[in-house]
């Protein structure tokens, strides 16, 4: 699994099981709570909401200001309660990178499941420090003249880009461009593209 | 404390390694360990605080090379052993038996049935706010400089962020501590800010170009400046 999944434990599944067990024997852990996690996240893993809220937000001048000024009452429109959310938005002159030094702290209400990489050293080492070169090295070149701007998330805040909308865009319904805007997109590690056109 | 968590700025690390179809859960196990720290921190066993301090209290070598959910295992067992919700002998006991039958279900070591279901809070993760009579110090605009220091104890201030210059760039309103709220000493909120960082303030000469920071700081880690 390369570096990402370095010497796993071989007695981590009996500890796993161990200390499972315990929580179910003391009332603590429901059961089935392990199952209801499995199955929500392996149904829900996308950046369902934030592409859907990105789409509208593209489409609709007023939901995009919303988004920007008050992200709860935004979100509520996708009957998402989340009031903990800041949306920077990303133009031609300013690029926006979401990290967290610290541990791993995440949009998961309308990202997911973090991916691998954005909890790993690598990331959260370089983002703050050599986000240019990080981005370049992920296939992302970011133009000299536009500003970079890092959000660490150091408290409870957390943050998601409203990426530049793809030139031609202008054209596409919230539908067609849901399934285009990725959840790198929404970190800041990528922009979205639309497909060439045949 | 100025742990091996504390990765801004750090060089050595390597690429960035993307994984491509990454699925939810490389093992059924991660699954069970996100459940038992939601489990545990819903029915207040600890707090997010706390949670993150037992992460940052691993070895060093060992954070670097746990999984994201070794650690979380790590950070939740480490816990609840410390708060005495789970005693280490019947820990242990359970460990030597689930080593000799790891593809047994968690239910085969129970002797009968569960307890009964603890009560359960299902804000607890982002409850944070707090309504208090507090006025923050600091307006959008201000500078501000932060506090140079190296406390044992759990903090969010960032390493490479200490003793410098920052604007405000919002202010979040008033969040509790976790500086405190991680060591049993209570929420004590205090204005939360976004301040924002040039660059060049935080790595010198090594800076990249027209590049800023935003992190996210409690008042008491900020001083006026100018």
């Amino acid at each position: 699994m390369g570096k990402n999944h370095p010497n796993v434990d071989p007695y981590v599944v009996s500890r796993v099981r161990a200390l499972e067990s315990l929580l179910l024997e003391k009332g603590i852990l429901a059961p089935g709570a392990v199952d209801r996690v499995v199955q929500r996240y392996e149904a829900d893993t996308g950046p369902m909401v934030g592409a859907r809220v990105v789409a509208r937000a593209w489409t609709d001048p007023d939901y995009r200001e919303l988004l920007l000024d008050d992200p709860r009452a935004a979100l509520a429109r996708f009957e998402l309660d989340y009031t903990m959310l800041r949306v920077v938005e990303s133009t031609e002159t300013v690029h926006n990178l979401v990290v967290c030094t610290l541990c791993s702290c995440y949009p998961w209400p309308v990202l997911g499941l973090p991916p691998t990489w954005y909890k790993m050293p690598a990331y959260r080492s370089r983002a703050v420090s050599e986000p240019r070169a990080l981005l370049r090295e992920m296939g992302l070149e970011v133009p000299a003249a536009r500003e970079i701007r890092v959000w660490d998330s150091s408290a409870e805040m957390r943050y998601m880009v409203l990426p530049r909308r793809p030139p031609g865009a202008e054209r596409l319904s919230e539908a067609v461009l849901v399934p285009l805007i990725t959840r790198d997109a929404l970190i800041g590690v990528a922009e979205v593209t639309l497909p060439a056109v045949r | 404390m100025d742990g091996v968590h504390d990765l801004g700025g750090m060089q050595g690390f390597g690429p960035v390694e993307r994984e491509e179809n990454e699925p939810a859960f490389h093992a059924a196990w991660e699954a069970a360990v996100l459940a038992m720290m939601r489990a545990a921190g819903s029915r207040g066993l600890f707090n997010i605080d706390e949670f993150r301090h037992a992460i940052e209290r691993m070895a060093p070598a060992d954070y670097l090379r746990a999984t994201y959910y070794e650690k979380w295992l790590d950070g939740v067992t480490r816990l609840l052993v410390e708060k005495g919700v789970v005693g280490a002998e019947e820990l242990a006991a359970r460990l030597a038996f689930f080593v000799t039958k790891p593809d047994a279900p968690p239910r085969a070591a129970l002797a009968g049935e569960p307890a009964p279901r603890w009560p359960f809070n299902p804000g607890w993760l982002r409850d944070v706010v707090r309504e208090t009579e507090a006025t923050p110090r600091f307006a959008p605009g201000e500078m501000v400089v932060t506090r140079e220091m190296h406390p044992h104890g759990h903090t969010r201030l960032p390493r490479y962020a200490r003793g410098k210059r920052g604007i405000i760039h919002r202010c979040h309103g008033i969040h509790v501590f976790p500086d405190t709220n991680a060591h049993g000493q209570g929420e004590q909120p205090q204005p939360l800010y976004s301040v924002r960082f040039d660059a060049r303030e935080l790595w010198g000469e090594s800076a990249e170009p027209n590049q800023l920071v935003h992190i996210d700081l409690w008042e008491s880690y900020l001083r006026p400046g100018r």
